[in-house]
């Protein structure tokens, strides 16, 4: 895995790590998969923004999405576990070590089927996680069927034509209470890598749906999760590009046509709005744009919703800020005393 | 005629009739939600502390209010805690049931029933006492829905006059439940009064009595699930993950107050994390997701919830990640009895998942072992890299027991093997799945450890000793036989088995868990009334101890006493055991969602015996 051409690559950034010490194992998916995309966008941002690769865990369910966390950062332990449930692992993982950074990979299946459940509940809960869907609209790891996030009316290679609604995760994201919510394209370069930038610079849970074309069974004609289909159906909302903590930009915008967002960690993000009067700190706008996107086929993308406030369920939970799993024995053991105290009140 | 068939005739000769002073049980019929816990809880504390052994056993239905609920207390000189299968003294509350339950007596049992109810007259060869209850509360309180609750409190105090319970003593109890609400507590004490000074006033029709012994000097009043809770406290548990399911509900309920009372920094910050899952699905995942990445994890639940976890126990097992899962087994199947005990889990948690899984189980038996069990089972499941279950059930976990006072954990926490940043620089590197130590666990690394050779890739895919996806035939079949000598090491780390006798009898009885207590008054009656000696082996975790098969192979007739059907303990001794040992295991299996009571075991073994 290579740093595309073209992209800002210095040897080594501010941990004097190289591209290579983010590498991961060489990928087993097909060629041209999007998947590899993102996994090459992943890759990009951590290693740009410089964060250790050893504080982050990789997470992921089951299918083609989940193999790819072996396919970048093998200095990053991971845990691919089983399928839908890798919110749980994720929330268990993060309440032994807070500290921890978790990068969580799913799919369309793995998270708007089997897993939704704990999908839901992970937004709810607004754990520290990036949860990234790389959604093709099918399964492919079981040749091809339909997922829940395939548009009605999209047809397999075989002709067979989806009757059913699409689950929209980003709409169910922002409504169960997530913090960030985005939407974007695997072959959109650009705007993948600034929002996972963003995503690691956020304060609780950041999803994001990312169309990631299946080459090998939904990459035809009739599919809407196709190349073609999203060149000709892809509307960002707006430009974005991110500013690291204490880096300066020089270019001035017009204030009337720029939103700026201070992440948690101090960067900025700011969103140079293509369409009149979005704003992403809206909940409710978000929705509407989302609910009339869907009547119009066009594939809104972009930072949909973002709330830097909302505490995170490690916050609301009030754990210290050494990791749960390493306290010493002597301040999760309670003394003799307490356990006589204990037992005198059960005489 | 052989030496049993003797013994069994002789034991058919009923003896005089006994003296029932301090041997006798109780039980209270009411509707479920009217208030009777606390009279019930203060009539057996009342008990144990005039010094005599006693047992309390709510048979409560599934449901908030309404529906008829028992309680039953047994008082024993000789110390017997099962359930009784005789009642010899009913509180008939509930319109309800009285009449069956009236009927269901055996004959010189006494009834204390609430006038209005009419069942004085039902038999002749039964000791009754009507007693107007409303009559009596009505000078207690103005409020007619406290009058309704007090009735209650009023069957305490007319039961400690006919029986000689000591008043101060059922002051003193009334105190402790009550603790500081000083109102309920002199309501409830005023009701007692009226119920103990009216009984004063009638004549004693029956033989039932208590007298103050000394036989619970130390002894702590404690239900399994607080055990549990307090081993886990002190295990030092530091994430606990789970979704409501009676009955392990008050286990984590438990847990959460004892963590908020002795678990908190000086800085105000908590030690632990508690969290109410979407599901069991989710609530085990997040154990195994926490255990993964170092912290003393748990979850709590009962079979439905087993059933849930069996894909993530799988992956416990499989990934080698430590994790420790409370079950509180209940009647099953399905939904089955939800309120009602048995040991009927036994055989799916051993195995629980698909493919060549299988798990450590650990059988606490009484309430001083569900605390130390809780304690031990964090160690192993850290020192095994395993998911371990700690098999209670609703009659140890729910109800109240009498107990020594629970030791403090004599040894150090054992983390199991972890390696440092600091050890990983010395060693270069490691491979997680290798078998260094011949013991068949292998080094693990946590997420986080600041070395860039500390990662690895956890999976539930096939994977060689480093972790990397493999699905080569010699590899996979390597992985599975160290994961079956990592699980047979378990037969030496795990609690060994306790075992009562001379060793030099005929008869073996195997039993675990709850089925203890009958078991042990068992072996009394087989001896005293059939002359039948018997040696007692207590299996307490799965894979089995050495010691089982050496058992087994000194005795020519075993008993599986187990509270399910289908023999599920015996069924797993079945597969551990060598084949010539197998003709020697008998059943006795009872699933009826009522603690096992010892005459039922008995009468069985008894005609079993004739048989042989």
């Amino acid at each position: 895995m290579t740093i595309p051409a073209g992209a800002p690559a210095p040897r080594t950034n501010r941990l004097g790590l190289s591209v290579v010490d983010y590498r991961g194992s060489k990928t087993t998916l097909c060629a041209g998969c999007g998947h590899n995309a993102i996994s090459e966008r992943i890759l990009e941002a951590v290693f740009d923004l410089g964060v250790p690769p050893e504080r982050v865990v990789k997470l992921s369910g089951i299918g083609c999405s989940s193999k790819s966390p072996a396919y970048f950062m093998s200095r990053s332990h991971a845990f691919n576990a089983l399928h839908g449930r890798m919110p749980a692992v994720a929330t268990g993982a993060m309440l032994a070590n807070r500290n921890l950074l978790a990068l969580g990979v799913s799919g369309d299946g793995d998270t708007a089927s089997i897993g939704m459940g704990q999908f839901a509940h992970l937004m709810r809960r607004n754990l520290p996680v990036i949860y990234i869907i790389e959604d093709n609209g099918v399964y492919g790891l079981t040749k091809g069927q339909f997922s829940a996030t395939a548009d009605r009316g999209a047809t397999l290679k075989t002709g067979v034509v989806n009757d059913l609604p699409a689950i929209d995760t980003c709409a169910l994201a922002i409504q169960l209470g997530a913090s960030f919510v985005a939407r974007s394209f695997s072959g959109d370069k650009r705007q993948l890598s600034t929002l996972l930038k963003a995503a690691l610079s956020h304060h609780g849970t950041a999803m994001l749906d990312v169309v990631s074309p299946c080459v090998t069974f939904n990459d035809h004609e009739g599919s809407t999760k196709s190349y073609a289909y999203m060149k000709d159906h892809d509307a960002p909302i707006h430009e974005l590009s991110y500013v690291p903590p204490r880096e300066d930009i020089a270019v001035e915008y017009d204030p009337g046509t720029t939103v700026e967002v201070t992440m948690h960690d101090g960067s900025r993000l700011r969103l140079r709005k293509l369409e009149e009067g979005y704003d992403p700190r809206d909940r409710v706008q978000a929705m509407t744009r989302l609910m009339e996107s869907s009547r119009s086929d066009e594939v809104l993308t972009g930072l949909l919703f973002v709330d830097v406030k909302a505490p995170s369920f490690l916050d609301v939970l009030g754990l210290p800020d050494a990791p749960l799993a390493t306290l010493p024995e002597a301040a999760v053991r309670p003394s003799r005393q307490a356990l006589q105290e204990i037992l005198e009140g059960m005489r | 005629m052989s030496e049993t068939a003797t013994a069994v005739q002789r034991s058919q000769e009923r003896a005089a009739p006994r003296d029932r002073e301090n041997d006798f049980s109780i039980q209270v019929a009411t509707a479920n939600g009217s208030g009777s816990q606390s009279s019930n809880t203060v009539l057996l504390r009342a008990l144990f502390q005039m010094g005599l052994p006693v047992s309390g056993k709510n048979l409560f239905p599934s449901n908030i209010a309404g529906l008829p609920t028992w309680y039953t207390i047994r008082v024993s000189r000789e110390g017997w805690i099962g359930r009784k299968k005789e009642i010899d003294l009913l509180v008939a509350m509930n319109a309800e049931t009285a009449r069956q339950d009236v009927m269901a007596l055996p004959p010189g049992a006494v009834v204390v029933f609430d006038a209005p109810l009419g069942v004085g007259t039902l038999r002749d060869d039964l000791a009754s006492y009507a007693v107007p209850f409303d009559k009596l509360v009505e000078p207690v309180t103005s409020d007619a829905k406290l009058r309704k609750l007090l009735r209650n409190m009023c069957y305490v105090g007319v039961l400690a006059r006919l029986l000689s319970i000591e008043p101060a003593e059922v002051e003193r109890a009334i105190g402790k439940v009550f603790g500081k609400k000083a109102k309920a507590r002199e309501l409830n004490l005023a009701a007692a009064r009226a119920g103990h000074e009216w009984a004063g006033k009638i004549e004693k029709k029956d033989d039932l009595s208590v007298r103050r012994l000394d036989l619970n000097r130390g002894k702590l009043i404690v239900d399994g699930n607080s055990a549990c809770a307090l081993g886990a406290l002190f295990a030092g548990v530091t994430v606990v993950t789970w979704y409501p399911i009676t009955p392990s509900s008050s286990l984590v309920e438990s847990l959460i107050g004892y963590l908020r009372k002795y678990r908190v920094s000086p800085d105000g910050k908590p030690t632990f994390a508690v969290v109410q899952a979407e599901d069991e699905l989710a609530s085990v995942g997040m154990a195994i997701g926490a255990g993964w990445a170092g912290a003393r994890a748990m979850t709590a639940t009962a079979g439905p919830g087993i059933s849930l976890m069996s894909e993530f126990a799988g992956l416990g097992y499989y990934a080698e990640v430590p994790a420790v899962i409370f079950d509180v087994q209940r009647v099953g199947p399905s939904t089955g009895l939800p309120t009602r005990t048995a040991q009927g889990d036994v055989l799916s948690t051993a195995f629980l998942s698909h493919g060549d899984t299988q798990h450590v189980l650990l059988f606490p038996g009484t309430v001083e072992e569900c605390f130390t069990m809780g304690v031990e089972a964090f160690d192993l499941a850290e020192r095994l890299q395993t998911p371990v279950f700690v098999m209670s059930d609703l009659d140890l976990g729910m109800n109240n027991w009498m107990a020594e006072p629970f030791p403090y954990p004599d040894r150090p926490m054992d983390r199991g093997k972890v390696l440092s940043r600091e050890e990983l620089e010395r060693l270069g590197g490691f491979a997680r799945y290798q078998d260094v130590d011949g013991d068949g666990i292998g080094w693990r690394t946590l997420p986080g450890t600041d070395h860039p050779r500390a990662a690895y890739f956890t999976r539930g895919t096939g994977h060689d000793e480093s972790s990397g996806y493999s699905e080569n035939p010699a590899v996979f079949e390597q992985n599975m036989a160290r994961l079956r000598r990592k699980l047979d090491g378990a037969r030496s780390l795990a609690p060994p088995p306790e075992v009562q006798g001379s060793g030099s009898a005929e008869v073996g009885i195997v039993a675990y868990g709850s089925s203890h207590h009958a078991v042990v008054e068992t072996r009394a009656q087989l001896r005293d009334e059939a002359g039948i000696e018997t040696d007692y082996l207590r299996i307490r975790a799965f894979p089995f101890a050495r010691e089982v098969e050496a058992f087994v192979a000194a005795h020519r007739r075993v008993y599986v006493v187990e509270q399910n059907r289908d023999a599920q303990m015996l069924a797993l001794l079945k597969l551990d055991l060598p084949a010539e040992l197998l003709v020697r295991l008998r059943s006795v299996a009872h699933v009826h969602g009522l603690p096992l009571d010892a005459r039922s075991v008995t009468e069985e073994i008894v005609g079993k015996e004739r048989l042989s």
